[in-house]
């Protein structure tokens, strides 16, 4: 560890603050705000430029001391941004399906007509 | 002939990256073993027949993909803020009904994920028969805007490059 | 020098992180509903994964990315079904 220059250790320590920072207020955003399809936006958060500070971090960290060239935290990356739109579009349409299914009125309903535009209590006459 | 040893030629030379960046080393022996991998992997595909994407425009992809990242970075930090200020702010989240020309399958898969992605907006559901996609904003202060947005900036780029 | 400044980042790192999987943790407890224990489970694996990686760079060796790896394809598939779960499974009667 005592061959890390000094710039490159301040370089691994920003990526890595600001990476857990940003994955810290996601998962605040998780905690803290009031509906379900508010909360979904919050762990992309830590998934997008959280992830990708982090992993930079280790990337230079492993490349400087050289232990070797590390670029497979890339994979995780790649990972990682490929498969949260998925898993959040399903959670997302699972809410839905619920959401209508109960007919809360917390969502706009399936079929509907050509208003461009719907607040979030929607009519449930809509 | 080459269509039946490399029927996705894209697919195959990921797989042949993804394998070298697991092994670690560009050693001719993983070269080997991967390239195997990968025209394993796109017979296999091409045994589920699915579509197959028309790209029109490879290069342009390199400029959604810039787009997209900077986006997304400054979006991350509007939602920081958002999640900061916590409970005493206005509520503006709300349901979008948006309308799309873009027809295509690739091309709809592409922007789902770049929207769902992008903190702050979610994609919530496809209607094929209108051709319209619900979205939830986290922080809808004007509608027209968000519309705009996603069209001229996603959608006219996904356009040019799928159809 | 570059151990310190190394030593302090990366604890504080680890430390935003908990906080993040605590959080994940509340709103799990909390719910109201399945979908939003599912949705923080989600945010939680990845805050681990995260870690584990933190971990790495901490210890000085690589074998750590391997586990963040199987955490990450693990969690994905595991939200997946759930998700699924929560489409076909209970709703329907």
């Amino acid at each position: 560890m005592s061959e890390l220059p000094v710039w490159a250790a301040l370089l691994v320590g920003f990526f890595a603050l600001a990476g857990s920072l940003l994955t810290l207020l996601g998962c605040l955003g998780l905690a803290r705000l009031d509906s379900f399809y508010e909360r979904v936006h919050a762990p992309t958060l830590g998934t997008s430029f959280g992830a990708i500070g982090i992993l930079l971090a280790s990337i230079l960290y492993f490349s400087v001391t050289g232990q070797r060239p590390a670029v497979h935290e890339v994979l995780i990356v790649i990972f990682v941004s490929l498969t949260t739109p998925v898993t959040l579009m399903l959670l997302a349409r699972a809410a839905l399906y619920r959401d209508r299914a109960e007919q809360n009125g917390n969502v706009p309903a399936a079929a509907f007509g050509q208003d461009v535009v719907v607040e979030a209590p929607a009519d449930p006459q809509a | 002939m080459m269509r039946q040893i490399l029927p996705y030629p894209l697919l195959s030379l990921g797989m042949l990256a993804l394998w070298l960046l697991l092994q670690q080393s560009l050693g001719l022996g993983h070269i080997l073993l991967g390239t195997l991998v990968a025209l394993f992997a796109g017979r296999a595909l091409a045994a589920l027949e699915p579509d197959r994407p028309r790209i029109r425009k490879p290069l342009k992809i390199i400029q959604l993909m810039a787009l997209v990242a900077v986006d997304v970075l400054r979006s991350n930090l509007a939602v920081a803020r958002i999640v900061l200020d916590g409970r005493h702010r206005e509520h503006h989240s709300g349901f979008l009904l948006l309308p799309l020309e873009l027809r295509d399958r690739s091309a709809l898969a592409v922007l789902s994920c770049i929207i769902t992605a992008t903190p702050g907006s979610a994609w919530l559901e496809y209607d094929a028969m209108r051709g319209t996609v619900l979205i939830h904003v986290l922080d809808l202060v004007d509608e027209q805007a968000w519309i705009d947005t996603i069209k001229h900036r996603y959608e006219s780029l996904l356009l040019e490059i799928f159809q | 020098m570059s151990e310190t400044i190394l030593f302090w980042s990366i604890l504080v790192s680890q430390l935003m992180l908990a906080g993040a999987m605590i959080s994940a943790t509340t709103r799990m407890i909390r719910g109201p509903r399945a979908q939003d224990r599912i949705l923080a489970l989600d945010a939680f694996y990845v805050a681990a994964m995260l870690m584990l990686v933190l971990f790495g760079i901490r210890v000085g060796t690589s074998v750590y990315f391997e586990a963040a790896l199987v955490i990450g394809i693990l969690g994905f598939v595991s939200t997946v079904a759930l998700a699924k779960f929560l489409m076909r499974g209970e709703v329907i009667e």
